[in-house]
């Protein structure tokens, strides 16, 4: 009885706050916009019976999603920002957790909690730091006009460099922690073995200690990619009027246009597209759980 | 050992590009100029002005009340799911349970908004400080509930048998076994609930009316017309509160752990 209501009570919680939301979001993305309130149709009613209400649902707003090119073109190019800007944080988040796992055993402690602590602080604080540094007038502008490299301050701000930095930024810890985790695990002597035998460092560091870092490096590519795709935040602060992305128009879609139904078939959309990286990530931590045992 | 210059470097540029930010963020929060990107002296007046913009105390208000309820909630609903995965063993969707548990982590915010907000219009609830903190409870017992099943599921089973072969109900094993050893791990989900609640901003956005704006969501308005002390001054407070909570919580955890392995050696020289 006891067990019926431990599993009931939370189990109950998301079946009616996680999964019937969904139902909502797939059902609307069926509907018609409408002038009415709530602003779609058809609506349910008892009367007409499911059947009436089943067979005005149509996949229309999916083909207006494929015929106007703004949507393909932001989840493109959603794609390739979440990308690319995932490949400099592993280019920005390797070195570091290299040297954190190369480290003296005391300051270790010191520096996870360096990498952690930004995590705990403010998310939208942590982007907005950075437009005051990018703007015209801003302190990288200052610095490097002061310093003679440039003659006129550089255009950063509001472009999607200033989104990749943002990403780059506020994702880091989620790519230095797996791989750090990996690297403090890899037994050194593999690296001396390597050297004894005649590779130079940098070989060793590619045939054997890229491979074994593998696992951190997929996980933490997975955990900056996935958040990055659906952003909203870095985009609309730090990018300009033409960084598309996915999460900005689905935003704009349902408050500024107000159009309920395209927005939900954006949702749809975009989470079919979520469906194979975190298919592919859970299979990764699986893997490694396995080979943990 | 000794570092590398390469490793010495690579650790320099990597905490001088994560902390440089917040730094500079901090520095111009006691600037003395409306414009804040250039320097005109020492002063705190913006933190006066900060205590003085009721505006922002509302908002502060209702993030409080927001995050204390829906990461107490969280922590609850996170820890009981947390227990029926590790120790409830089989039962009917199984299957559903942890994948409805573990979607929130990854699911974008947008999307986890929206659809929270199309079931509070569907049903008619008005949008509110209920509704955000029932949303905020969904995603951050998602959180709440990996940090404790990755407790769960290093401790040993061993001791919750001896209390319920000792006589102890299975409530009594729970509350005086399992809940002391837990605890650690329970107080770090709420923490780590009740930090996601106050940042979240996009969620909040979804699910929040009109008399119940966060303070995410009015620094986000300020935000989007350009730098300001203020947001500046609030920033360096938040900061500040982060920081020393996150240190006292390590302190704190480091010492309770000392204090575990000592327990545990002394049970082992017992025995």
């Amino acid at each position: 009885m006891r067990r019926a209501i431990l599993i009931l009570v939370p189990y109950l919680w998301l079946l009616a706050l996680f999964l019937v939301p969904f139902i909502i979001v797939g059902r609307i993305s069926l509907s018609d916009t409408a002038l009415a309130r709530p602003p779609y149709l058809p609506q349910f009613s008892w009367d007409e019976g499911i059947w009436a209400f089943l067979s005005q649902l149509d996949f229309e707003n999916f083909w207006f999603l494929t015929t106007d090119d703004l949507y393909w073109k932001a989840y493109l190019s959603s794609l390739q920002i979440a990308i690319t800007a995932t490949f400099f944080a592993l280019l920005i988040g390797y070195p570091i957790a290299y040297g954190m796992a190369r480290a003296p055993e005391e300051w270790r402690p010191t520096l996870m909690m360096l990498v952690i602590l930004p995590f705990w602080t403010s998310f939208l604080i942590r982007v907005y730091s950075w437009i005051g540094i990018l703007s015209q007038e801003g302190y990288l502008n200052q610095i490097l006009l002061w310093a003679g490299i440039i003659d006129a301050p550089l255009i950063i701000l509001n472009t999607n460099t200033a989104v990749y930095i943002g990403i780059v930024y506020t994702y880091l810890p989620f790519m230095i922690l797996p791989i750090y985790s990996a690297l403090d695990r890899l037994d050194g002597s593999l690296i001396e073995a390597a050297e004894d035998l005649g590779c130079s460092r940098l070989q060793a560091f590619w045939l054997i200690t890229v491979p074994l870092s593998k696992n951190g490096i997929i996980a933490g590519c997975f955990l900056v990619f996935i958040p990055a795709l659906g952003e909203f935040v870095i985009p609309s602060l730090l990018g300009g009027s033409e960084t598309l992305m996915i999460g900005k128009i689905l935003w704009e879609e349902f408050f500024n246009n107000r159009d309920w139904p395209v927005a939900s078939a954006v949702a749809v959309v975009l989470l079919l597209i979520l469906v194979v990286p975190i298919v592919l990530f859970q299979r990764n931590q699986q893997r490694q759980a396995e080979e943990d045992r | 050992m000794r570092m590398s210059w390469f490793n010495a470097t690579s650790l320099t540029l990597g905490f001088a590009f994560l902390y440089l930010p917040m730094v500079i963020l901090i520095i111009y929060s006691f600037n003395e100029s409306r414009l804040v990107t250039v320097w005109a002296g020492f002063s705190t007046k913006w933190y006066g002005e900060l205590l003085q913009n009721q505006s922002f105390l509302d908002a502060a208000w209702v993030t409080l009340k927001v995050a204390v309820f829906s990461s107490t909630l969280a922590t609850i609903l996170g820890t009981m799911a947390a227990y029926v995965l590790v120790r409830g063993g089989r039962f009917m969707g199984r299957t559903l349970f942890s994948g409805m548990i573990y979607a929130p982590l990854v699911m974008p915010e947008v999307i986890t908004g929206l659809s929270l907000l199309l079931l509070f219009i569907g049903i008619g609830l008005d949008r509110g400080v209920l509704t955000i903190v029932l949303a905020h409870t969904t995603f951050s017992m998602a959180f709440v509930s990996v940090v404790v099943s990755s407790r769960l599921v290093t401790f040993d089973r061993s001791l919750e048998e001896a209390a319920l072969d000792l006589g102890a109900s299975p409530w009594d094993a729970f509350r005086l076994v399992t809940l002391p050893i837990i605890a650690p791990a329970v107080i770090s989900g709420w923490l780590l609930a009740f930090t996601l609640s106050l940042d979240d901003l996009v969620i909040a956005s979804f699910t929040a009316g009109p008399a119940s704006t966060t303070l995410p969501i009015r620094i986000f308005s300020a935000v989007r017309l350009g730098v300001s002390p203020e947001i500046n001054a609030l920033s360096t407070i938040m900061i500040a509160i982060v920081t020393v909570g996150v240190i006292t919580a390590s302190l704190v955890s480091k010492r309770s752990m000392v204090r575990q392995k000592r327990d545990e050696q002394a049970a082992a020289r017992a025995t």
